[in-house]
C-alpha cells in the first residue's frame, strides 16, 4: 500500500469536549421530544418457569398510568411472534410474545405513565404468579455440561503434536477461573421509538452500532431499511453492550405502536446487570511445555465460556493462544456452558482479555519453574510469522514493546523470587504479561461537503462511545485535506449517513479513518479537476500529490502563483459546494498478511501482609497499534483499558445466589469497579510505527489491546509480591490471607 | 415510588409533633440511605418530617466530654477541631466512610441509624427477615459473604454498616433521645442490638424517639488508637472488617484498652474480652497477638465469610501494631 504517513499524531483536544462537559451534548435519554410517555419495565423474580397470571390492574388504576403491556395484550412483532424467526434474525429474548420465563429479571411488562415517577411506582404494582421450573446457574459446578460451541467463526485447533506439552522437562499444567463481569458503562441503556404511521420508525437508542441496529429492527418489524432510523448521537460508554437490540428498545417500539405516541424507556441501573449483557464466565485449563532454555515445545488451552438457555454466545477464549507464541504443537479447545441467565454480550476484549489471562498467568508459572526472567521468556517465543500458517505480520513490534516498557518500568532493578521486597506492613511485587488483538479493517463509505467558504463536513454512520472518534476523525481529515480542524465538522451515530461498521472489535479508525482520509483525497481531487477545467494552464499538469489545500485556496507546492480560493473555483462552475461520496476498504493485502496489535504490561503492586488488601501502585503500558492518530485520546484509551484491567483483576464479579437462581448485589453497592484511590498513575508508551499494509494512516486498532494482558500482570505482580498464586479472578483480600 | 407528603418543621418539638400526629411517618435528614431504601420500595412512608432544619448540629466540649449535635454532617465532624485533637479516632472512622459527596450530605444521627446493606434487604424480590418478617433469611444459605460472623441468628446474619459507629462503641459514647414524652440517654453498647427473633428492629429506638445528640466521654486515649478498615477496594465500599482500637498506656503497660470490629455483626461489635486481657499487659506484639485471637474466639462463620475470621483476627493486630510503627 502507498504508504503516505501524514498523520501527526499530535494530542489534540476533544471536539465534542466541551459540549459533553457542559451539558450542550444530549444523550439518548436526554433527547427532549414532545408528546413523550415514558415506560418502566418490570422484571421477573424467577428464573425459569411460566407466567401462571399476571395481575396489572392496581397499576393501571395508578395516577397517571396510560397502560401496562405484558404478553397478553402486546401487539406482535414479525421478528417475536415464532421463536424460529427470532432465533433465525438474532433477536434475543422474545420479549412480550411468550409466557415463558428464561432468566431471573427478565421483562413480563411494560409500564406506561406520564411521568416517569408515576410508572415507577405503578411498576411496583404489578403482581404476577408463576409455575416454576428448576433453574441452573452454578457454573463452577456444571462444567461436564458444557458443549462444544456451534458457532461458525470460531474453531477448535489441532498443530504438529497435541501430546508434545506433557513430555516436556519444564510444565505447567493449571486451571483458571473468570468471573461474570458487566459492562456498566455510566451511560445506562435507552431507547425512545416513535412511529410515523406504521410504516416509519426513528428510534433514539444507546447503542455503538447505528446500522447494524437498524438491520435488525428492519427485520424485525418487516420494514425495509430505509424505514428505519436509528440515533445515537452521543454516548457515555459502551464497551460492547451497545451492539445488539435488547429487550428494552423492542419495548419501547411495542408501546410506541400501541400508543401511537413515543415512548421512552431507560434499564436502571441493577437492570443493567440482567437486560444488556455481561461478560461471560469461564473456565479454562492452560498447559504449557517448555525446554530447559524456555523453549515451548507445546501448548493445550481449555476454555469453557458461560452461554444462556435461549441462545449462545461464543467469543475467542483461546484465540490469543493460537498466534501469541511460535509453539510448533499446540492443542485448543472452547465449549460453552448454557445457563440460566440472560444472554452474554461481547464485552471489551471479549474472549481474549480472559484467555490471556490464563495463558499469561500459565507462561509466569512457567517463568518460575525454568527460573527464567518473564520478560525473556516472552522474546525467547517470539512468532516470527503467524504460527497457524505462516503468514507474516503486516507488522509486528512487540519485542519493542517488551524492551519500551520495561526500560520505562526499571524492570531490570527486580528481584525475581517471590516476597523479597516489603514496605513497612505491605509486600510488594511486580509482574508483567503480554497481550495481543486482531487488527482488522471493514469497509466504510464516508461523505464529504466543501463549502465556498472552506468549512469542511464529513459523515459517516459510525459511533463514538468514547474512545473520542468524532475527534480523532476530523484530525485525520484536517492532516489528509490541509483543513483546520476548527473548520471541519464530523457527523455521526445516524443510521442514515453513509455505511460504517459499528463500534466494535477496534475498527473504527483503521475502517472509517480510511474513509474518511480517502475523501479528503477525493474532495481534493474534485478541486483540481475544476481548477484543470476553469483555470486552464496553471493546473494542467498539476499532480494530486502536489497539490495542498491552505487557509480556504488550493495551491501547487513550488508554485504560488497556483494559489485559488475555493470560493473563485466553484465561482467558475456556478457552485456553492464540492460533495463527494466514497467507500473505502482493504486491498488484497487483507489475504497477505497476519493483522495484530500489541501490548505489553508492568505492574507494581503493593500486598497488605495482614489484612491481604492490594493496591496496584504503578503501571506501564507500550503499545503497538501502528500509528497513534492522536496522542491524548489514544492514551486515554489505553489508560480506561488498564483501570478495566485493575477491576478485572481485582475486583469485578458479578454473584448468583443460587438457590432462587437471582443475581446478588448487582448494583454499584454490590459491584465493584475500580475508584480513583484505587488506580495509579499510567504510563502510557506507544511505538507509533505505521503498519505498512492496514491502511493509508498507517495506524492499527487500540480499542481492547490495552485490556489484554493487564490482568495477568497484576495477578503475577502479587505472586511476587507474596508467592501466592491466585488462579481464580478477582483477587480480593480473602484470597490472600 | 409511592407518593408521600413532606414537612419541614424548625424546631424539635414541631418534629416530634408532627410525627406523633401523622400516621406512617418517618423523619429524614441528609437522605443519602432513606432515600435509596424509597427508590426500591423498602420503606414507603406516608409522610417524611425533614429534620434538616432543627437547631441539633453543634459540636461543643462540655464537662462530661464532646456533645455532638444528630445533625452535624459527617463531613464537619470528621474536620472539627475539638474531634481531631481529642478524639481523632472518630475522624479517622468518619473518613474511612463513604465519599466526600456522601459525607457532605450524611448526619451523624443518620449515620447511627443506617440500615444494613446486605443485598437481600436491598431487593425485594427476596426473602429477608429484616426487611419482612417471616419471608426467612435469603443469605444465611445463600450469598454470605459480607455477613456477621458474630451474634447473628437464624433469623438474619445481616451486619451494620456504618464505620463511624465502630469507633462511637470502642469510646463507650451515649445516645440522647427526645420523644413527645421524655429525653432519656443510652449507651451507645445497648443501642443497637442483635437480630434474634426480630431482626426488624436494628436498635432500642422507640417509635416516634429522635436522636438529638452523641456524646463522647473524654479519654486518654489521643496518643494510641487505630481505625483500619479492609474493604474490595481502596474507598468507597463497605467494610469486610474493620477495626477500632484505642490504649492509653503507661511505661508500656496497657491501663485501658478498647477494641471494636465493623463488618462483622448486626452491630458494632466489642470485643471485651480482649479489652480486658490487655489490661495490665506490656504493649508488647504478643499481647497484641493473644488479644486478637481472643477477638475471634467466638466467630461463626457461615459457607462465604470464613475469611472473615482470619481477617478480623489479622486486622486487629496490624491495626495494633500500625499504631507503634
Amino acid at each position: 500500500m502507498n504508504h503516505t504517513n501524514t498523520i501527526s499524531g499530535d494530542s489534540t483536544d476533544r471536539v465534542d469536549g466541551r459540549d459533553k462537559v457542559t451539558g450542550t451534548a444530549k444523550y439518548t435519554a436526554e433527547i427532549p421530544l414532545p408528546n413523550l410517555v415514558y415506560g418502566v419495565l418490570v422484571g421477573s423474580t424467577i428464573a425459569k418457569g411460566v407466567i401462571k397470571k399476571i395481575d396489572t390492574s392496581a397499576a393501571e388504576k395508578a395516577a397517571g398510568v396510560i397502560s401496562v403491556i405484558t404478553h397478553k395484550n402486546s401487539t406482535k412483532l414479525f421478528g417475536l411472534k415464532k421463536s424460529k424467526t427470532a432465533k433465525k434474525l438474532d433477536l434475543g429474548l422474545r420479549v412480550f410474545h411468550s409466557k415463558d420465563i428464561v432468566f431471573n429479571g427478565q421483562p413480563i411488562a411494560l409500564v406506561v405513565a406520564d411521568r416517569l415517577e408515576q410508572a415507577q411506582y405503578a411498576a411496583s404494582l404489578v403482581k404476577c404468579t408463576y409455575e416454576q421450573a428448576p433453574h441452573t446457574t452454578d457454573f463452577g459446578t456444571h462444567l461436564d455440561q458444557a458443549r462444544p460451541s456451534s458457532s461458525k467463526w470460531l474453531s477448535d485447533t489441532k498443530r504438529g503434536d497435541v501430546t508434545a506439552w506433557s513430555n516436556a522437562p519444564f510444565k505447567v499444567d493449571q486451571a483458571y477461573t473468570t468471573p461474570q463481569e458487566v459492562h456498566n458503562p455510566m451511560e445506562m441503556h435507552s431507547t425512545t421509538a416513535i412511529w410515523e404511521g406504521d410504516e416509519k420508525l426513528t428510534v433514539y437508542d444507546k447503542n455503538h452500532a447505528v446500522q447494524d441496529i437498524r438491520d435488525t429492527l428492519a427485520k424485525a418489524l418487516k420494514l425495509e431499511k430505509e424505514q428505519v432510523v436509528v440515533n445515537s448521537e452521543f454516548i457515555g460508554g459502551g464497551f460492547g453492550s451497545g451492539l445488539r437490540v435488547w429487550p428494552h428498545t423492542f419495548a419501547a417500539i411495542i408501546a410506541a405502536k400501541m400508543l401511537k405516541r413515543p415512548v421512552k424507556v431507560s434499564v436502571t441501573r441493577p437492570q443493567m446487570f440482567t437486560m444488556t449483557g455481561y461478560r461471560p464466565a469461564t473456565a479454562q485449563k492452560v498447559s504449557i511445555g517448555a525446554t530447559k532454555d524456555g523453549k515451548i515445545v507445546g501448548i493445550k488451552h481449555e476454555a469453557i465460556g458461560q452461554t444462556s438457555e435461549y441462545e449462545e454466545f461464543a467469543e475467542s477464549v483461546t484465540g490469543i493462544t493460537k498466534m501469541l507464541y511460535a509453539c510448533p504443537n499446540l492443542e485448543t479447545n472452547y465449549k460453552v456452558l448454557p445457563l440460566t441467565y440472560s444472554t452474554p454480550i461481547w464485552m471489551r476484549a471479549p474472549g481474549e482479555a480472559t484467555g490471556s489471562f490464563a495463558l499469561e498467568t500459565a507462561m509466569d508459572e512457567l517463568a518460575y519453574s525454568l527460573n527464567m526472567d518473564p520478560v525473556q521468556l516472552r522474546k525467547k517465543n517470539y512468532a516470527e510469522t503467524h504460527p497457524d500458517d505462516n503468514k507474516p505480520w503486516s507488522s509486528n513490534h512487540l519485542t519493542e514493546c517488551l524492551i519500551k516498557a520495561a526500560r520505562q518500568f526499571d524492570w531490570e532493578a527486580r528481584k525475581p523470587e517471590p516476597r523479597s521486597s516489603s514496605d513497612r506492613d505491605w509486600w510488594v511485587g511486580t509482574g508483567m504479561a503480554v497481550g495481543s488483538w486482531g487488527a482488522w479493517r471493514a469497509p466504510a463509505t464516508a461523505r464529504a461537503v466543501l463549502d465556498s467558504k472552506g468549512n469542511l463536513l464529513i459523515q459517516s454512520a459510525t459511533s463514538d462511545m468514547g474512545p473520542g472518534t468524532s475527534t480523532t476523525m476530523v484530525k485525520i481529515a484536517s492532516d489528509a485535506s490541509g483543513i483546520p480542524m476548527g473548520k471541519i465538522r464530523f457527523e455521526l451515530g445516524k443510521s442514515n449517513l453513509p455505511p460504517s461498521p459499528g463500534q466494535g472489535g477496534s475498527v473504527t479508525v483503521a475502517s472509517v479513518g480510511s474513509a474518511v482520509y480517502d475523501i479528503c483525497t477525493e474532495i481534493k481531487q474534485k478541486l483540481l479537476d475544476i481548477a484543470v477545467e476553469t483555470l486552464g494552464e496553471t493546473y494542467k499538469e498539476a499532480k494530486i500529490e502536489d497539490v495542498f489545500l491552505i487557509n480556504g485556496k488550493m495551491g501547487i507546492k513550488g508554485k504560488p502563483a497556483s494559489l485559488v480560493t475555493f470560493a473563485d473555483l466553484m465561482e467558475k462552475k456556478n457552485i456553492t459546494e464540492v460533495e463527494a461520496t466514497k467507500t473505502s476498504s482493504s486491498g488484497e493485502e487483507g489475504g497477505k498478511y497476519a493483522f495484530y496489535s500489541f501490548g505489553a504490561h508492568f505492574a507494581e503492586v503493593y500486598v497488605h501482609k495482614y489484612t491481604g488488601a492490594v493496591r496496584v501502585t504503578r503501571f506501564v503500558s507500550c503499545v503497538d497499534a501502528g500509528r497513534i492518530m492522536n496522542n491524548k485520546t489514544a492514551s486515554s484509551q489505553i489508560s480506561g483499558a488498564v483501570v478495566m484491567g485493575i477491576g478485572m483483576a481485582l475486583m469485578e464479579e458479578q454473584h448468583m445466589d443460587h438457590q432462587h437462581g437471582r443475581l446478588v448485589a448487582n448494583d454499584f453497592a454490590g459491584y465493584h469497579i475500580p475508584v480513583q484511590a484505587d488506580v495509579p498513575n499510567i504510563e502510557v508508551i506507544f511505538v507509533d510505527k505505521a503498519d505498512p499494509y492496514l491502511n493509508k494512516m498507517g495506524a492499527k486498532g487500540l480499542g481492547e489491546i490495552g485490556l489484554i494482558g493487564a490482568a495477568a500482570a497484576i495477578g503475577n505482580a502479587v505472586f511476587h509480591a507474596t508467592g501466592k498464586r491466585v488462579r481464580n479472578l478477582p483477587i480480593t483480600p480473602d484470597k490472600l490471607i | 415510588m409511592k407518593l408521600f407528603q413532606y414537612h419541614r418543621p424548625t424546631d424539635t418539638q414541631s418534629a416530634l409533633d408532627l410525627f406523633q400526629k401523622n400516621e406512617g411517618a418517618q423523619y429524614i435528614a441528609g437522605a443519602t440511605n432513606l432515600l435509596d431504601l424509597m427508590k426500591k420500595d423498602i420503606v414507603a412512608p406516608d409522610h417524611l418530617i425533614d429534620i434538616s432544619r432543627l437547631p441539633l448540629n453543634s459540636i461543643q466540649n462540655g464537662p462530661l466530654g464532646v456533645t455532638i449535635g444528630a445533625l452535624a454532617l459527617n463531613s464537619d465532624v470528621a474536620m472539627h477541631q475539638i474531634i481531631t485533637q481529642q478524639y481523632p479516632l472518630v475522624a479517622q472512622a468518619l473518613l474511612a466512610g463513604a465519599s466526600p459527596q456522601l459525607r457532605n450530605m450524611a448526619t451523624v444521627g443518620g449515620n447511627i441509624l443506617q440500615r444494613t446493606r446486605c443485598p437481600y434487604f436491598y431487593d425485594i424480590a427476596m426473602p429477608c427477615n429484616k426487611r419482612q418478617p417471616g419471608s426467612g433469611c435469603g443469605a444465611k444459605e445463600g450469598f454470605n459473604r459480607m455477613s456477621a460472623i458474630f451474634g447473628a441468628s437464624d433469623s438474619c446474619v445481616a451486619v451494620h454498616p456504618s464505620d463511624l459507629c465502630v469507633a462511637l462503641a470502642a469510646l463507650d459514647a451515649t445516645i440522647t433521645v427526645k420523644s413527645a414524652k421524655q429525653e432519656r440517654i443510652i449507651d451507645f453498647k445497648d443501642f443497637h442490638r442483635l437480630p434474634g427473633n426480630t431482626p426488624e428492629k436494628d436498635n432500642i429506638l422507640e417509635k416516634g424517639e429522635l436522636i438529638t445528640s452523641i456524646t463522647i466521654p473524654k479519654n486518654n486515649f489521643t496518643k494510641f488508637h487505630n481505625y483500619m478498615k479492609v474493604r474490595d477496594r481502596a474507598s468507597y465500599a463497605f467494610a469486610l472488617v474493620s477495626v477500632a482500637v484505642a490504649f492509653e498506656i503507661k511505661d508500656s503497660v496497657i491501663l485501658d484498652a478498647r477494641i471494636a470490629l465493623g463488618g462483622v455483626a448486626h452491630k458494632p461489635w466489642r470485643a471485651y474480652e480482649a479489652e480486658a486481657y490487655l489490661k495490665g499487659k506490656s504493649d508488647s506484639e504478643n499481647s497484641f497477638k493473644a488479644a486478637a485471637a481472643l477477638v475471634v474466639k467466638e466467630a461463626k462463620p457461615l459457607t462465604h465469610n470464613a475469611f472473615k475470621v482470619k481477617m478480623a483476627e489479622q486486622t486487629v493486630l496490624a491495626a495494633m501494631l500500625a499504631i507503634f510503627n
